[in-house]
């Protein structure tokens, strides 16, 4: 089997990914990539590897074969921090916010990421605020005790904090009540306008696979179909989506 | 009055010592949940290092610093029990995460394993563990590099270090005929750490008698305290250590070593469990046998206080305290001199130090059966999250 090679202007690029859990062959050759500036997005049905892949990027999970490079350094031998620190920002499927820990120490944790950690940064960036204000209002209540839509402007304003080049988004809109669904697409479509960086985003919602510029449909493990969204039929997209 | 005030000094006194000896304990297995078994020998290390601070500065070019040797000892004792949980943690518990009955087993080997080292140690064991150590460090860098990437080198390395085990105890017995080198450094005996001159005395505050070896306990639990709650609540390690004891895989996600904080958490927790020991001196001689007088008790005031609740810890320690010293002295007694025989009868047979203790597991127990998450249990959504 021949891999795509990776050029200079993939931010993320992954080829022939293979993940087993066990002997349980989870991730089948997948090649991906993903552009600065551009969000693409992971679409399937539950249990195709969408998750799997992400936690494989940010490093939770080992590869068997395969490489992942972002901007063109190898990340295959990092462990997780490591790549943190490297530019990717991970927000998870179901938040993961830190629960006993303040509004403000989950966000000042988002600054570990960046060189010198929370020891040289202590400045919590407005734009976060602006993109989720209600994180401002709540800043000393214990993210354990905030609501599901809450939480998950808070871990996504988490990983910007990092300054990430890669944002890894495993179903922000998943559980979450429509008004704050409209408000984290939004939140997305800025970061993407005014900080350029790539997206990658797994989710079930339409409206939001819409508003990327690229999709990859999985199936058993592996990528079967990929192109501009602009190019996936109604009926395509509602075949992946289906739950 | 009198009798009251007597009774909360004394309570507070005695619940000092087990909040110094619960405090690196409710760090280690409050917030990171390692049964370290071996914590009171860490206790055990920090006072035999006020022992030696002592013996240090008593004669010699330093002694115009002997009346202060217990301050010093301190930060000694912090380092050297610190460094002692360090090498705990790298070698042996890093290994059994997630596997609290090993972790258990192990730690209570290791503890067996120090009590019979401050027993045995001398110039000539050391000799010859440094030997054995250096060996079986340095044998990678004087062999071909080539031998240590092949599929036979697991083979190797554990071939290298029962080698350096060998050396090390073939130098270290040929060395102990040095009658010098020979010599035990502590000898299984009690030893005894006089108290400084200014912790002699006593102060007498409103009719009470409070020792000062007592106070100057009381004022480094409150020392150590607010340290600790400080370090962990405001410094940039302490809100890592909170994160990664929450959720580590997500706090390695955020670019926080976890590895590094792992180490330095049971390093914090290790040295405070040496500030106890050096608490510990103060009150009596002390013996390898040491750690194994308050870890039961350590144990018990983290999981009474709540578990990762810094001041369920400081709540359960004092209240122990003054349940302890309320039962064993018998002050009920003076406050209700005319309770009923059968109950007079009852008190006063649990009016010892060591039935007091028997009175106060039993109240835990059964306070338990009915509050199991201790004092203070994690409230709110957070306890799901």
């Amino acid at each position: 089997m021949t891999m795509t090679p990776i050029d200079d202007q993939e931010l993320l690029a992954v080829r022939g990914l293979n993940v087993y859990y066990g002997e349980s062959h989870i991730l089948r050759d997948v090649d991906i990539s993903v552009r600065p500036g551009q969000m693409a997005c992971l679409i399937g049905l539950n249990g195709v590897g969408k998750t799997t892949l992400l936690k494989t990027i940010i490093g939770l999970l080992r590869q068997r074969s395969g490489s992942i490079h972002l901007d063109g350094h190898d990340l295959s031998a990092q462990p997780p921090h490591e790549r943190a620190r490297g530019g990717i920002g991970y927000v998870p499927q179901g938040r993961e916010i830190i629960p006993q820990l303040t509004v403000r120490e989950n966000l000042l944790l988002g600054l570990e990421a960046r060189e010198g950690g929370i020891r040289r940064h202590r400045h919590i960036d407005p734009l976060v605020f602006e993109l989720f204000p209600i994180l401002e209002r709540f800043l000393n209540r214990r993210g354990g005790d905030l609501s599901g839509g809450q939480q998950q402007q808070l871990a996504i304003a988490r990983a910007l904090l990092g300054q990430p080049r890669l944002l890894l988004l495993d179903e922000p809109t998943e559980g979450i009540q429509p008004s704050v669904v409209l408000d984290i697409q939004r939140a997305v479509a800025r970061i993407l306008r005014e900080t350029g960086i790539g997206v990658l985003l797994v989710e079930h919602h339409a409206s939001f696979v819409r508003q990327s510029d690229w999709y990859y449909a999985m199936q058993k493990g592996g990528v079967v179909a990929s192109g501009a969204t602009t190019q996936l039929s109604q009926e395509t997209l509602h075949r992946f989506l289906s739950v | 009055m009198t009798l009251f005030l007597d009774t909360l000094f004394n309570g507070l006194a005695i619940g000092s010592v087990l909040m110094l000896a619960a405090l690196g304990l409710a760090v280690v297995f409050g917030l990171m949940g390692v049964i370290n078994m071996a914590h009171g020998e860490l206790m055990m290390v920090g006072a035999y290092t006020t022992y030696v601070v002592q013996n240090l500065l008593k004669d010699g070019p330093l002694e115009a610093l002997f009346p202060v040797y217990i301050l010093l000892a301190i930060p000694c004792a912090f380092l050297v029990s610190g460094l002692a949980g360090l090498l705990l943690e790298k070698t042996v518990i890093r290994r059994l995460y997630g596997r609290p009955l090993e972790t258990l087993l192990a730690t209570w080997g290791v503890s067996l394993i120090l009590q019979q080292f401050v027993r045995s140690v001398s110039s000539a064991f050391i000799i010859g563990l440094l030997l054995a150590v250096a060996v079986g460090l340095l044998a990678p860098r004087f062999t071909p590099a080539v031998w240590w990437r092949q599929t036979w080198t697991p083979l190797l390395r554990a071939g290298s270090w029962v080698v350096a085990v060998a050396a090390g105890v073939i130098v270290g017995s040929g060395l102990g005929a040095v009658r010098a080198l020979h010599q035990p450094w502590f000898s299984a005996r009690n030893i005894d750490v006089t108290a400084p001159q200014w912790l002699r005395g006593s102060i007498d505050l409103a009719g009470v008698t409070m020792p000062s070896a007592r106070l100057f306990i009381l004022a480094l639990t409150a020392l150590a305290l607010v340290a600790v709650n400080w370090f962990l609540q405001k410094s940039a390690w302490g809100i890592r250590i909170r994160a990664v004891t929450q959720n580590r895989s997500m706090s390695s996600c955020l670019g926080i070593p976890t590895e590094t904080v792992d180490a330095l958490t049971f390093f914090v927790g290790s040295g405070l469990a040496g500030i106890a020991g050096v608490a510990v001196t103060l009150l009596g001689s002390v013996g390898p046998n040491l750690g194994g007088n308050y870890i039961v008790l350590a144990f018990m005031v983290v999981v009474l206080g709540g578990l990762g609740k810094l001041w369920g810890t400081v709540v359960a320690a004092f209240l122990l305290g003054i349940v302890d010293y309320v039962i064993g002295s018998g002050s009920l007694l003076l406050i209700w001199p005319t309770m009923p025989a059968a109950l007079n009868s009852t008190i006063t047979f649990f009016a010892t130090t060591s039935m007091a203790k028997v009175l106060v597991f039993i109240l835990i127990m059964v306070f338990l059966q009915f509050r199991p998450a201790g004092l203070f249990p994690q409230k709110g959504r957070m306890v799901e999250a």
